[in-house]
């Protein structure tokens, strides 16, 4: 049995699943100590379940805290970025284009050293090793305890940044160390980017997922905890703790995941409303897609392999105006339960207009008996039509394809909607996201260049396609269950001999579910 | 426009993208280059064409590679300097102005970034009016300037000087040495006299890049449509462009691939209010022909400007894809664009994606 548990910026939603379905759920407030939340939400449904702690077999956490520290400027810390280049790309010196608040608080100190790789693999210069240590001794001199490194196509060879890492833990073996290779893709600066932003969230790292640890210990939980990133698989903590960035935007993933499980579907639009806010996305084969622009986090831009979701002012405490031709953007957020009608407030909002039409048995009907129809109509369709606009821009094609309705705020919509084939409402819509962590696969990637004038197209995919089986098994995925999830191809302009940028992602279970 | 300021570069940078037509590389990186010099107090600033000596000297400078490996091996400052002194060196004169080979895409910047360290000012036009993939993609050379001599230079001060029989053989062997140095080069080409580039130039074209950025924005802000704010900005604009809403639709293919050194490939666009109707654009590094029911109703050198259809930013080749909502439309060039001699270097017969040139407006 596995417990999955969703740590939002508001509720801390949990899960009990055996053999692929949902024996309980139940919702909390998120806590100042994100721990003692997870604690009481773990508690609560192995309490409602009855179900014993040595039964357990993994817990997965998905958790949004990471994002939000970044984007509140919160329990970040100084950092240092060294970055392996020279004589080439220094033109831009390290966090140029960042808010000023955000330099303030990181206080960075930047160094640039001879190193880096040219796309065809061949070294810019060679690592110089008395630099480094140079650059270390500097370091260790300022009071930082956390490090950035970062080469030239790191992806393509992660050589360099590995050496460099193992010069700075013979010096300094208490500081963290994050390297550009495992956070980002090609695009030196996003990619240096999303490393730094990592180097600042290491110490909170430590302390999130050891409270997690101490909460599973406290309930007697043996079993080993995972951790969603944000392409929905996961990580072990020790790996979180060196790499937090890596679950941003699990979120919304999970939501999706959770989606298409509940469902069985695993091509659809997928809508997750919430209090405030709906996240419109796709899922193709039970994976979200992911987005092809550049994400900006916390006003840094990065490439981050982020789910292509469209948000909208739309939720469940949405304020509605106007007589109904005006909902939103704004919501009463987290005080739905004092400021809505239903709940004897005095603001109109989507929750109440639900009540009424759908006659839903929440708070006090009778506070909405009043509501005219002109009213009730005006808003129905606005809902409908700011729902049709956003599914409309997710889809690929103008074929009718389902779709799924997940999230606290799915009561506000029963309509049919323009463009879909069918309306999902799965059971446990609520807590989606909890079950979308739950769902625990773990993957391998490959991401280089390769040139297919050597072995050809097709044997060069399959020799890739093995790399990230090989990935994926190392990462704790059974083998038998592994597939090849995604190919993409993108040919590299005026590169010779058919160069190719080969991105190949594998999954597959845990081994132990 | 009279200087490129910290209040005017954002617009400046979607311009440069707007007039890349889905080329030219992601200004991105050389827009930071700019903030940063401009932070530290630099000044850039813009002469008209008319404003230089007939005998003064003026160098084109750019980055020539792949967008892919510019973002990840970024242009060097330091490189630029180095390849117009050398250029200076052989022209045995100092130069009086800079100017952009190509002001769409990333490499609209890099004489600014140029002008930043050393002062220099940059001359309001360019070579191209938009992006093209090749050195001899020029009107400078269309209009009889020599490519060569073209100063290819890199950080390590690997610097080799081309001198070819003709701006093609120019452009294939500055290629080869570009790969060579990591397919990113610093590059000094097209040295010219004040005279031949008052003959031969596109002239105006960073305040165009500027003034249509600015028009995107203004709508945005003003709550107004963006796309009617760029129409618009082009039917009053100083040199009266022809500009039209070609299509409105979202991506429903994406077809690219590697063949001879290009980026080849189409999208296909299918109209959001009659599904049966379909666009599809070609192209080939930017984009260079558009049909709809295989009659074509833009072509190259006209530009073709793919941009989202709600904020009308403009959308890359390589930042398409499926789903994705936009607007096309065609603006037409000015006159030095399409000439015989124009249209024979990067027309529609060289591209070999039709078999003659149709003017936008004459398309309708």
């Amino acid at each position: 049995m596995q417990i999955g548990v969703d740590v939002g910026g508001t509720n801390t939603d949990g899960v009990v699943m055996s053999n692929g379905k949902v024996l309980v759920s139940d919702k909390t407030v998120t806590t100042e100590n994100v721990g003692d939340g997870v604690f009481n939400i773990i508690k609560s449904v192995l309490d409602k379940s009855k179900v014993s702690a040595n039964k357990i077999t993994s817990v997965m956490i998905g958790t949004t805290h990471f994002t939000n520290a970044l984007v509140e400027r919160k329990k970040l810390q100084k950092i240092a970025a060294i970055r392996l280049c020279l004589p080439a790309a220094d033109s831009l010196v390290q966090m140029i284009g960042w808010p000023k608040d955000l330099v303030d608080t990181l206080q960075p100190k930047k160094y640039f050293a001879k190193g880096g790789y040219e796309v065809d693999g061949r070294e810019i210069s060679p690592l110089d090793e008395d630099e480094i240590n140079k650059i270390i001794d500097s370091i260790g001199k300022q009071n930082i305890d956390s490090i950035a490194v970062n080469s030239v196509y790191s992806p393509l060879n992660s050589t360099m940044e590995k050496r460099t890492a193992e010069l700075i833990a013979q010096k300094l073996p208490h500081v963290k160390i994050s390297l550009s290779h495992a956070i980002g893709k090609v695009g030196l600066i996003e990619r240096e980017n999303a490393t730094i932003i990592n180097a600042a969230l290491s110490k909170l790292a430590s302390e999130i997922i050891t409270s997690f640890e101490e909460a599973l210990l406290k309930l007697n939980i043996a079993a080993p905890l995972y951790i969603s990133q944000n392409d929905g698989t996961l990580m072990l903590p020790e790996r979180v703790k060196s790499y937090p960035v890596l679950t941003f935007a699990c979120g919304p993933t999970n939501s999706m995941r959770g989606a298409a499980f509940l469902s069985g579907i695993d091509e659809s639009i997928i809508v997750d409303i919430g209090g405030t806010t709906s996240d419109v996305g796709y899922i193709k084969n039970g994976f979200p897609r992911q987005s092809a622009v550049a994400a900006d986090v916390g006003g840094v831009r990065t490439n981050f392999r982020m789910p292509d979701v469209v948000s909208i002012g739309l939720g469940g405490g949405s304020i509605i105006r106007e007589n109904g031709n005006r909902i939103g953007p704004d919501s009463v957020g987290y005080l739905l339960t004092k400021k809505a009608l239903v709940f004897g407030g005095d603001t109109l909002t989507a929750t109440d207009i639900a009540v009424k039409r759908y006659n839903l048995d929440i708070g006090d009907p009778s506070l909405v008996k009043n509501i005219e129809s002109s009213l009730l109509e005006n808003s129905k369709n606005q809902i409908t039509n700011l729902l049709e606009i956003a599914i409309d821009k997710m889809k690929t094609s103008s074929k009718a394809v389902p779709a799924i309705f997940v999230g606290g705020g799915t009561i506000i919509n029963k309509e049919k909607i323009k463009g879909i084939s069918e309306l999902i409402i799965p059971e446990n819509f609520s807590v989606a996201n909890a079950v979308g962590a739950a769902l625990g696969q773990v993957s391998g990637e490959v991401d280089r260049v390769f040139h297919y004038d050597k072995l050809g197209r097709d044997k060069t995919i399959e020799i890739a396609s093995e790399e990230a089986k090989q990935n994926a098994k190392d990462a704790g995925a059974s083998e038998k269950s592994i597939e090849i999830m995604e190919i993409n191809e993108n040919p590299l302009a005026y590169l010779p001999g058919s160069s190719v940028r080969l991105q190949i992602k594998a999954v597959g279970d845990l081994e132990n579910i | 426009m009279k200087k490129l300021t910290l209040d005017t570069l954002e617009d400046f940078l979607r311009g440069t993208a707007f007039l890349g037509t889905g080329g030219g590389g992601d200004p991105y990186v050389g827009g930071l280059m700019l903030r940063q010099e401009l932070e530290k107090g630099a000044e850039c600033n813009i002469i008209k064409g008319t404003d230089v000596k007939d005998d003064d000297l003026i160098v084109p400078i750019a980055v020539m590679g792949a967008p892919t490996v510019i973002v990840e091996r970024l242009p060097n400052a330091k490189s630029c300097i180095k390849a117009l002194r050398k250029m200076e060196e052989l022209m045995g004169k100092k130069a009086t102005a800079l100017i952009a080979a190509e002001v769409g895409g990333i490499n609209g910047t890099l004489p600014f970034i140029l002008s930043s360290y050393t002062g220099l000012p940059v001359i309001d036009g360019d070579g191209m009016g938009r992006a093209f993939p090749e050195l001899q993609m020029c009107t400078f050379g269309v209009y009889g300037v020599n490519c060569s001599p073209i100063i290819v230079r890199d950080e390590k001060d690997n610097e080799i000087i081309v001198n070819a029989e003709n701006n093609h053989a120019s452009e294939m062997f500055a290629r080869v040495i570009c790969m060579q140095m990591g397919t990113k080069s610093e590059i000094a080409l097209y040295p010219m006299t004040g005279k031949q580039m008052k003959d031969t130039a596109v002239h105006h074209t960073c305040t165009l890049a500027y003034e249509v950025g600015k028009s995107i924005r203004d709508a945005r802000d003003t709550g107004s449509s963006p796309l009617n704010g760029i129409i618009d900005y082009f039917k009053t604009s100083f040199d009266k462009r022809y500009c039209q809403l070609l299509f409105e639709g979202k991506i429903t293919d994406l077809h690219r691939e590697t063949t001879d050194g290009w980026a080849r490939g189409t999208v296909k666009l299918t109209s959001l209010k009659d599904p049966n109707k379909e666009m599809i654009v070609h192209l080939q590094n930017e984009w260079l022909i558009a049909f709809i029911d295989d009659k074509p109703v833009a072509m190259v050198p006209d530009l073709i400007c793919l941009v989202d259809l709600e904020t009308a930013e403009p959308i890359t080749a390589e930042a398409a894809r499926y789903g994705q909502r936009v607007h096309v439309i065609g603006v037409s060039v000015p006159a030095n664009m399409r000439t015989k001699e124009a249209l024979d270097t990067f027309g529609p017969v060289p591209f070999k994606v039709y078999d003659r040139y149709i003017p936008i407006e004459e398309i309708g």
